[in-house]
C-alpha cells in the first residue's frame, strides 16, 4: 500500500507527541499530501482563525509515492492557513526530508497549538520528542542545520527549519529543508515560527514497503523513468539548464515581468540566464553553475548547485559564502533579477543564497523589493525610510542589502518583510502591489499568456504558477499548443490543469514530471503502490474534489469572488513590447465561463450539485 | 570474464535510486538506511560519489571473519555474507579498509554488497550510468589505483 | 616440505590453508590441544546466549574441510621442541619432524594473585569448556561477578547480562576497556551498562574470594563484600610460551619475530597472540592479541615458510570493536594520540555518540568511536594507507563524522557532473 497509515500529532501546548491511524477513507477520496492534508486542516481548524494564532495548525504531509522508487517520489507539502493571504497555504518541497519522514514510518505530522518556548521535533523512527531549541533560536537555517548535525553526529538526519526571517515575522518566510530546498510560498515558515517550532529533524530507517503490486509498480515506474529520459524537457533541458531553460524563452515571447511588472521584457535577461550561468567568469575561470543535482529519487535532476564569484562585492570578507550551494532557479532568477531590474548574476546568486539561508520565499521577496523600488521612484519611499539605501530599479546593492535586512529582520527589512501588499498599503499606493489575494506574482506576465491570468486570479493560494501551469500548453505546446494571446478555450485549459496538478501534488511526485507525463503515466504508478483502483479519470476527479475543498476553505475563511482578480495594471496597462505588445489580460472574458465550468454560481461558490457530485 | 561495478562519480546526481534499488532487492523495502551502496554528498563542492564494496582481491573482511561467514561466490567473484553463519561480531566492519561492510543493528548481522548474484540492482536503477556493471578489465586501472592506495604508504 | 603448525586458532588455520594454496604438495600438520575442531574464541559470547550452537563457533564449517585441504589435524600437547633434530615432542612420546615450524599457540588467561582465585566457582571465559561451565551457572537470579572490564571482559559482559544473572563488574582502572578507550569513551560505556542494570565498579580491586554457603563472597578494595554464585575472571591474557622454556628461541612478553614472522631460529616462525609482531603505528614489536592480526600473521608466516620473497610485515594496525549491551564502540591505532599531534572529537553523552580522531601532520593515526556502525572500517584504511588528508584534515576537525568523504575525497577523483551544460 506504500502508506504507513500513521500520523504523528504534535501538540505544542502540552508538548505531547501521539500516534494515530491515517484516515484511509479520506485517503481514498483525497489521495494524499496536498489533498489529504487539506481535508485534515479543513476538518480541524476554523478557516477564520488568525493564521499566526495557536488555533492554526501546520501539517507536513507526504503522498503515497513519497519515499518509493517512483521517479521524483520524494516530495512533501506543508499545509496550513497562510498569514500572507488568509487563504489556504500548500507549499511543496523536494530534497530528502519528505522521503525520510515516510521511511521513519509516518505519512504526516500535524502540529497544533503553540509552544511556550522554542522547541524542535526530533523524530527517529518510532521515537518522537520535542527538544529545547533555545540554542537554535536566532540562528539561520544553515547554522541550525550545522548545529543539529553536530549534535546528533549523524550525517543522514534530515532537517527542515525556519530561519531568522520567520522568527522576525516576515510574512513570506519559508520552511527550508536539506539546506536549499524549500516549502517556499505563502508564509508557511511564518506559521511554523509563530508556534515556537524551530526545526523538524528526521531519521528514518524503517523503510517504505508494502507496495500493493510490486511487479506492476516496477513496470510502471520503469516505463515512467524511460518516458522522462526520452523527453526533450525532462531528459535534456531541465538536467542541463534547470528551470532557467525558460529565461530566454519567456523573455522572447514578451512574458517576462520586469521592474514590478511595468514591462514584459528585460534587456538584461541573457546575463542572468542558464547560458550565463554556464559561462566561465573572468575572476577564476569557473562558471556560476557547478553541477545539477537531484532531489530524492528524481531521475530528472533539475536542481542547480552554484558558487558566487569569490571576488564579487557581495561576499567580500564572507568566506562562508564561497562554497557551492543551491543556485538560481528560473523563478528566483526572475524575481531577484528582471523584476528588480538587476542583471548582476552574482548578486542574484548571493540574494538567493540568503533566501535559503534564512528562509525567505525569493518570489515574494523579490516582488516586494520591486514594489519598494517603484515606490522609491515615485517618492513614496525615501532614503529616510530605507536607512539611506538607494532603492532604485537596477541597483544590485539595493537587492543584496534588502536580502540581508529581511533575513535578519532589521531596519527597512522589517517593512520589506510585510510583503508587497502591506508594504504598498503602508506607503499609500495599494495599486502598486502586484499580488493576488496578497501573494506576489511569479514569472509569467498574464498580459502575454492569457490562461495564466485566469490561473492566477483563481488560484486557491493567491498568485501562483504551480496551481495550473498553462505555460506548458500556451508557450511550450505540451500537451497541445494553444495561442497565448487568445482567451478562447482557456477556462477549460485552466480548469483541467488545475485539477490534474492538484492530483499530482497529492501523490508525492514532482509537478515537473508533467512536462513528460500525463495522468495516464502517473495513475498506474499510484495504483500499483496503493489500494484504491486509481485511474487517470479517478485521479482527475480527486484533483477536482481537492480544488473545490480548497475553494470551500477559502470561502469559509471569508474570501469572495472579488478576490478572484488581478491588479489593475495587468488588466488596463498594455504590454509595451514583444509579441504581446498592446495586449492586456482579458480576465473578464474568461472568469464567468470558468465559474460555470466548475459548477460554481456567479459568486464563485460551488453549487450543491457540484459538491454532491464530488462527495464534499 | 568476471564483471564488476564501475562507479563514475562525475555522473552522479545524488538521487539515491541506487540506494532504494539495493535496499528493495535485499530487504524488500525502499530504505536507503539499509543500502549496501551509498551516495556521499560533497555539499560545498557540489559533488556526489556513489561507493560500495570493490570486491577487492585482498578480501580483508573474509579473512577477518572468525566463523567463515563471508565466502566468495565463484561465479561473480563477490564476497558474500552468509547471514545464518554470521554471529554479528563486527570484526569485518573494522577490518574492511574501505568502510563498506556495515553492521545492521536490526538484524544483528553485517551486510555488504554481493553484486545481487550477478545482476546488480543499483546499476539497473541508476538513471545517469554513474553505476555500471562491466567486464572487470575495464575497471582494472581504477582497481589497481585503489589497491595501491591502501597498500602503498604515500609519502 | 614438512610444515608443522602448533595451534589451531585463526593464525594456525590461516597459515595451514595458505601453505597448501602456495604448495599443494607440502605436508602440513596442525597440532591442537583441545578436542573440538578448530573454533573461534570470538564466537563464544554468542554461544553463551544460545544464538549459535558449538558448531557455529567453528572456524571452518565443513567437517571435512581440513581433510579436503590435505591438512592433518593432530590432537596433542606440545611439550618441547628439539631444534637440533627439527622435531616437536608431544605428550605420550609422539614426535613430529618439521622443515618449518610455526608456533601459533595463542594465549591463556592470567590468574591474578588473589586468595581464592583457584576456587572451582571462579572461571575464566576462554575455551568452549569454560563457556559450558559458565552457561550452567549464569541463570536468572544468579549473582555473577565479572573481574576485569577489558576487551575480553566486555565481550562476555553482554552474554552474562542477557543470561538474566545479577551482574557486577569489577575493574581496577578508572574506566571500562582502559586499553582500548580513552577516559570519555570508557566512562560512557560504563554509564551505558549501569543504565541497563549492570553494576560497574571502576578503580576497584578484588581483594579476596572466599567460600560462603553454597557460593562465594567477594571482598573488594572499597571494603565491601558481595555474594557470588560465580566469578568470571577476565583480567588479561598472556602468550603461551611456557613450553619454550629451555628452547633456544628469543622471547620477551611473547615470541620475538622479525618482519618475516621468523623467530631467532630460522626454521621456526611464530604468529598470532603468541607472537610479538610489528605494530603498524608504533613500529615496535608487541603482542596485539586480536583476531585480524592473527590472520595477517598466519598469512605472512606461511608465505615466508614457503619461501616467498618480499612477504614482509608492514605492521598490523591495532584495532578493536566491541558491542557492550548494544553500544558499539571501536578504536584504532594510536587512539590515545601522540605528542605534538592534533586531535578532534564530537561528543553527545545523551545519545552515547562519540568520535575522536588523532592526527600526526595531515595523516590519521588513531581513532575512537561510540555508536558508529556505518563505514567504520575506513578509519583503519585511512590509518594504514597513511593517506595524506590535505584539506580534508581541517574538514575532519570541523566535522569528524565525514570520514568516508575524507577517504573518497583524498583518494578518488570525485569529478563534476557531466550532464550540465558545456
Amino acid at each position: 500500500m506504500a502508506w504507513q497509515k500513521r500520523i504523528l500529532r504534535v501538540n505544542l501546548n502540552d508538548q505531547s507527541c501521539t500516534e494515530e491511524p491515517l484516515n484511509m477513507e479520506w485517503a481514498q477520496k483525497f489521495l494524499g499530501q496536498r489533498g489529504l492534508a487539506t481535508k485534515y486542516l479543513s476538518e480541524e481548524i476554523d478557516p477564520k482563525v488568525d493564521a499566526l494564532s495557536p488555533g492554526n495548525k501546520l501539517i507536513m504531509a507526504t503522498g503515497p509515492l513519497t519515499g518509493t522508487m517512483a521517479s521524483t517520489g520524494g516530495r512533501y507539502s506543508v499545509i496550513t492557513k497562510s498569514p500572507l493571504t488568509g487563504a489556504i497555504a500548500c507549499s511543496n518541497s523536494g530534497g530528502f526530508i519528505g522521503a525520510e519522514l515516510k521511511q521513519a514510518g509516518w505519512d504526516m505530522i500535524i502540529f497544533e497549538g503553540k509552544s511556550d518556548k522554542p522547541v524542535y521535533l526530533y523524530l527517529e523512527d518510532d521515537v518522537a520528542s520535542l527538544c529545547d531549541a533555545a540554542e537554535l533560536w536566532g540562528k539561520s537555517v544553515w547554522a541550525t542545520d550545522e548545529l543539529l548535525h553536530a549534535k546528533y553526529q549523524d550525517p543522514l538526519i534530515r532537517i527542515a527549519c525556519v530561519g531568522r526571517s520567520a522568527e522576525e515575522g516576515c510574512l513570506y518566510a519559508s520552511i527550508v529543508n536539506d539546506r536549499h530546498r524549500a516549502a517556499g510560498r505563502s508564509g508557511v515558515g511564518t506559521v511554523m515560527a509563530s508556534k515556537n517550532l524551530k526545526a523538524v529533524v528526521v531519521r528514518g530507517t524503517k523503510g517504505v514497503g508494502n507496495v500493493r503490486d510490486p511487479k506492476a509498480f516496477f513496470k510502471a515506474t520503469s516505463e515512467g523513468k524511460k518516458t522522462l529520459a526520452d523527453n526533450a524537457v525532462t531528459g535534456e533541458g531541465l538536467p542541463a539548464m534547470g528551470t532557467q531553460v525558460l529565461m530566454n524563452v519567456i523573455n522572447e515571447v514578451g512574458a517576462m515581468p520586469t521592474r514590478n511588472m511595468r514591462e514584459v521584457q528585460f534587456e538584461g535577461a541573457a546575463k542572468i540566464s542558464a547560458e550565463a550561468m554556464a559561462e566561465p567568469r573572468e575572476s577564476d575561470g569557473k562558471p556560476n553553475l557547478v553541477t545539477n543535482a537531484a532531489c530524492f529519487g528524481c531521475t530528472i535532476a533539475c536542481g542547480r548547485i552554484s558558487t558566487i564569484d569569490p571576488q564579487h562585492y557581495s561576499i567580500e570578507n564572507k568566506p562562508e559564502y564561497i562554497g557551492a550551494s543551491g543556485g538560481l532557479e528560473y523563478e528566483s532568477a526572475w524575481a531577484l533579477g528582471s523584476n528588480v531590474g538587476v542583471d548582476d548574476l552574482d548578486a542574484l546568486t548571493y540574494a538567493n543564497f540568503l533566501c535559503n539561508e534564512d528562509g525567505m520565499d525569493p518570489i515574494s521577496f523579490g516582488a516586494t523589493v520591486s514594489a519598494a523600488m517603484e515606490l522609491f521612484g515615485m517618492g513614496a519611499i525615501t532614503l529616510e525610510h530605507t536607512g539611506g539605501v538607494d532603492m532604485s530599479f537596477g541597483s544590485a546593492e539595493a537587492l543584496t542589502i534588502s536580502a540581508e535586512l529581511v533575513a535578519k529582520g532589521e531596519g527597512f527589512g522589517r517593512d520589506l518583510a510585510m510583503g508587497s501588499k502591506k508594504l504598498c498599503e503602508k506607503y499609500g499606493h495599494p495599486e502598486i502591489s502586484m499580488t493576488v489575494k496578497g501573494q506576489e506574482f511569479p514569472a509569467y506576465d498574464p498580459r502575454s499568456i492569457q490562461g495564466m491570468g485566469l490561473g492566477y486570479a483563481t488560484s486557491n493560494r493567491g498568485a501562483c504558477h504551480l496551481r495550473g501551469y498553462t505555460v506548458s500548453s500556451e508557450i511550450m505546446g505540451v500537451p497541445v499548443k494553444t495561442d497565448p494571446l487568445v482567451t478562447e478555450g482557456k477556462p477549460e485549459l485552466v480548469k483541467s490543469f488545475q485539477d490534474a496538478t492538484a492530483a499530482v501534488d497529492s501523490t508525492g511526485l514532482c509537478t515537473f514530471t508533467t512536462f513528460a507525463w500525463t495522468l495516464e503515466d502517473i495513475a498506474p504508478q499510484v495504483d500499483a503502490a496503493c489500494e484504491g483502483g486509481w485511474t487517470a479519470e479517478s485521479m482527475l476527479e480527486a484533483g477536482e474534489r481537492i480544488w473545490n475543498l480548497e475553494r470551500q476553505f477559502n470561502l469559509d475563511a471569508g474570501l469572495t469572488r472579488k478576490d478572484d482578480t488581478l491588479p489593475a495594471r495587468l488588466l488596463k496597462d498594455a504590454a509595451k513590447t514583444g509579441p504581446a505588445k498592446g495586449s492586456v489580460n482579458r480576465l473578464d472574458e474568461m472568469l464567468p465561463q470558468y465559474y460555470s465550468l466548475r459548477g460554481w454560481d456567479a459568486e464563485g461558490v460551488p453549487n450543491d450539485e457540484t459538491m454532491k457530485r464530488l462527495g464534499l | 570474464m568476471l564483471k564488476s561495478l564501475q562507479l563514475e562519480p562525475e555522473k552522479c546526481t545524488g538521487c539515491l535510486q541506487c540506494e532504494m534499488a539495493c535496499s528493495y532487492e535485499n530487504e524488500g523495502v525502499f530504505n536507503p538506511a539499509k543500502s549496501r551502496i551509498k551516495v556521499f554528498n560533497f555539499h560545498d563542492e557540489g559533488r556526489f560519489a556513489p561507493y560500495t564494496c570493490t570486491q577487492c582481491t585482498e578480501a580483508w573482511c573474509l579473512h577477518a571473519c572468525p566463523v567463515e561467514a563471508i565466502v566468495v561466490n565463484e561465479s561473480t567473484g563477490a564476497k558474500e555474507v552468509i547471514e545464518d553463519v554470521c554471529v554479528g561480531c563486527k570484526v569485518c566492519t573494522i577490518a574492511c579498509p574501505f568502510g563498506t561492510v556495515n553492521y545492521n543493528t536490526d538484524s544483528g548481522k553485517v551486510m555488504k554488497c554481493d553484486l545481487c548474484g550477478g545482476d546488480p540492482a543499483c546499476a539497473d536503477a541508476c538513471p545517469t550510468a554513474a553505476i555500471t556493471y562491466v567486464d572487470s578489465s575495464y575497471t582494472g586501472l581504477d582497481r589497481m589505483k585503489s589497491h595501491a592506495a591502501q597498500t602503498v604508504p604515500k609519502t | 616440505m614438512r610444515h608443522v603448525i602448533i595451534g589451531t586458532g585463526p593464525a594456525g588455520v590461516t597459515a595451514a590453508e595458505t601453505l597448501k594454496k602456495l604448495d599443494p604438495g607440502a605436508l602440513v600438520t596442525m597440532v591442537g590441544d583441545e578436542p573440538e575442531p578448530p573454533y573461534s574464541r570470538m564466537a563464544i559470547p554468542y554461544l553463551l546466549i544460545d544464538q549459535i550452537g558449538e558448531s557455529g563457533t567453528y572456524l571452518r564449517k565443513n567437517n571435512a574441510h581440513f581433510k579436503e585441504f590435505g591438512i592433518s589435524h593432530v590432537e596433542g600437547v606440545v611439550e618441547s621442541i628439539d631444534q637440533a633434530k627439527n622435531q616437536v615432542h608431544l605428550g605420550g612420546g609422539t614426535e613430529i619432524g618439521y622443515d618449518r615450524l610455526l608456533v601459533a599457540t595463542g594465549s591463556t588467561p592470567v590468574s591474578p594473585p588473589i586468595d581464592g582465585i583457584d576456587h572451582p566457582l571462579v572461571s575464566s571465559c576462554w575455551t568452549l569448556e569454560d563457556a559450558r561451565r559458565i552457561a550452567a551457572v549464569a541463570k536468572p537470579g544468579a549473582n555473577v561477578v565479572l573481574m576485569g572490564a577489558g576487551f575480553i571482559g566486555c565481550i562476555i559482559l553482554e552474554a552474562l547480562a542477557k543470561s538474566g544473572a545479577n551482574l557486577t563488574v569489577i575493574e581496577m582502572e578508572d574506566r571500562m576497556v582502559p586499553r582500548m578507550m580513552n577516559d570519555i569513551a570508557g566512562n560512557m560505556i560504563k554509564d551505558w551498562c549501569e543504565e541497563r542494570g549492570v553494576s560497574v565498579n571502576t578503580s576497584t580491586r578484588v581483594e579476596s574470594i572466599a567460600e560462603e554457603g553454597d557460593g562465594l563472597s567477594v571482598t573488594l578494595s572499597n571494603g565491601k563484600s558481595i555474594p557470588a554464585d560465580l566469578v568470571v575472571s577476565a583480567t588479561g591474557v598472556r602468550p603461551n610460551i611456557g613450553f619454550l622454556d629451555g628452547a633456544d628461541i628469543k622471547t620477551d612478553l611473547g615470541i620475538l619475530v622479525n618482519r618475516q614472522m621468523q623467530t631467532s631460529d630460522p626454521h621456526i616462525f611464530a604468529a598470532g597472540d603468541v607472537a610479538q609482531g610489528k605494530d603498524f603505528s608504533s613500529e615496535e614489536f608487541s603482542v596485539q592479541a586480536i583476531q585480524p592480526t592473527a590472520v595477517e600473521h598466519g598469512q605472512l608466516a606461511a608465505k615466508n615458510m614457503f619461501g616467498l620473497k618480499n612477504a614482509s610485515h608492514q605492521g598490523s594496525v591495532n584495532m578493536n570493536v566491541l558491542d557492550t549491551l548494544g553500544l558499539i564502540s571501536s578504536s584504532f591505532g594510536l587512539w590515545m594520540g601522540v605528542e605534538n599531534g592534533e586531535s578532534c572529537e564530537l561528543l553527545n553523552k545523551e545519545r552515547f555518540r562519540y568520535i575522536n580522531l588523532q592526527f600526526c601532520e595531515d595523516v590519521l593515526i588513531g581513532a575512537t568511536s561510540l555508536g558508529l556502525t556505518e563505514h567504520v572500517g575506513v578509519l583503519r584504511g585511512l590509518i594504514q594507507t597513511k593517506t595524506k588528508l590535505g584539506v580534508w584534515k581541517d574538514r575532519l576537525i570541523e566535522d569528524p563524522t565525514k570520514i568516508m568523504e575524507a577517504y573518497l575525497g583524498s583518494t578518488h577523483a570525485i569529478g563534476h557532473n557531466a550532464k550540465i551544460m558545456k
